[in-house]
């Protein structure tokens, strides 16, 4: 097998792989389905925009959670953003441990949101990992000449 | 920049996601709509000319009514969750004001209570949308815009070049053609782009 045939073969079980655990879930494809000639770059752009606003959203929800009096409304609207950031990317674990922060949140319960804090940060730089590693065997295949295969 | 002759819509999107305007963006302009984003309901207002009968907010009350003559909006799709101006208000104030209130309003939630999608609904929203917004849903905006077209041609309508689109209300028609680039337009936009539509048949009623 070439190069391009292994890096293709490669990057379709990653992909595949990445549904089937549960990382990405349809609106990944639907990210996708978005970008054409016109727009080549469109799923990495919409993804860095994921990536750099997670990271304010994080460190104000630690930032949140370290006062002395929680303000709840606050945390609970962190969250929200956050749920709504990743549920648009496709990075379906991320929002779902989102979903769960926020009923911590309705009960003020600092110590679910405290793991749920956790959890949400593990899983985000799961995705993110995964994601930038996708990207860049979409690199290599480009850089080798070949084309990236499109998951219907 | 290559100018279409063709009549096109020009769709104002707000939204305080960076990520979901991208997103809303994106869908709009695959569907060869020109597309103006901005982050914020007083935002979205000023760009349509809004004018508050007491104090004004504009910052330059001279562009105003030039703004007001040449952007030519025929959709919003806002979301509804929005610090200061939710997209509620934001409807609101649009269909309470004489000069706005034809152009159709689309709300997009990422929340599904049925009691805000009524609210809406009643308030003059013509669609609500469930985050995240597909294509499919973006397909269901074409009807709203004709028949908004249509309702404001009481007069003969002044056409294109090219004699474009008769203003009838037409089926949707899947817009995917994400291959297409000919027909499409690079519109600006960064915070509020100063979007400057040709002079033609107006879309907004102007009283």
């Amino acid at each position: 097998m070439d190069v391009v045939s292994q890096l293709q073969r490669q990057f379709l079980d990653f992909t595949t792989s990445l549904y089937r655990e549960g990382f990405l879930d349809d609106q990944f494809v639907q990210l996708q389905k978005l970008q054409d000639e016109s727009n080549p770059e469109f799923v990495i752009e919409v993804v860095s925009l994921f990536f750099e606003d997670s990271e304010k959203l994080l460190n104000n929800l630690s930032t949140a959670l370290q006062q002395h009096i929680v303000d709840y409304k606050q945390v609970d609207a962190l969250v929200h953003q956050f749920k709504g950031s990743s549920s648009s990317i496709g990075a379906q674990r991320v929002k779902n441990v989102c979903v769960s922060f926020r009923n911590y949140c309705e009960e003020k319960n600092v110590e679910g949101c405290f793991r749920c804090l956790q959890q949400v940060k593990h899983e985000y730089h799961l995705v993110k990992s995964r994601l930038d590693a996708l990207f860049k065997l979409e690199q290599q295949i480009l850089a080798a000449g070949g084309s990236v295969p499109m998951i219907a | 920049m290559a100018i279409s002759t063709e009549s096109e819509f020009h769709v104002l999107a707000v939204d305080d996601s960076i990520i979901d305007r991208k997103l809303i963006e994106r869908l709009l302009k695959t569907s060869s709509y020109q597309v103006t984003t901005v982050d914020s309901g007083s935002k979205a207002l000023q760009f349509l000319g809004f004018h508050e009968d007491e104090e004004s907010n504009q910052n330059r009350p001279s562009v105003s009514p030039m703004i007001h003559r040449e952007v030519q909006v025929n959709l919003i799709i806002t979301d509804y969750c929005m610090p200061g101006m939710t997209g509620y208000d934001l409807l609101k104030k649009i269909k309470e004001s004489s000069s706005l209130r034809n152009i159709p309003v689309v709300i997009m939630s990422s929340e599904n209570v049925p009691s805000r999608i009524n609210r809406c609904l009643e308030e003059g929203a013509e669609e609500f949308f469930l985050k995240p917004v597909r294509l499919s849903d973006v397909n269901k905006l074409k009807p709203h815009m004709m028949k908004a077209k249509a309702k404001d041609h009481q007069e003969p309508a002044k056409q294109g070049p090219e004699g474009s689109e008769t203003p009838e209300i037409q089926s949707v028609q899947p817009q995917q053609t994400p291959a297409q680039s000919s027909n499409k337009r690079k519109a600006m936009e960064e915070g509020i782009s100063q979007e400057r539509t040709r002079p033609r048949y107006s879309g907004l009623a102007v009283i």
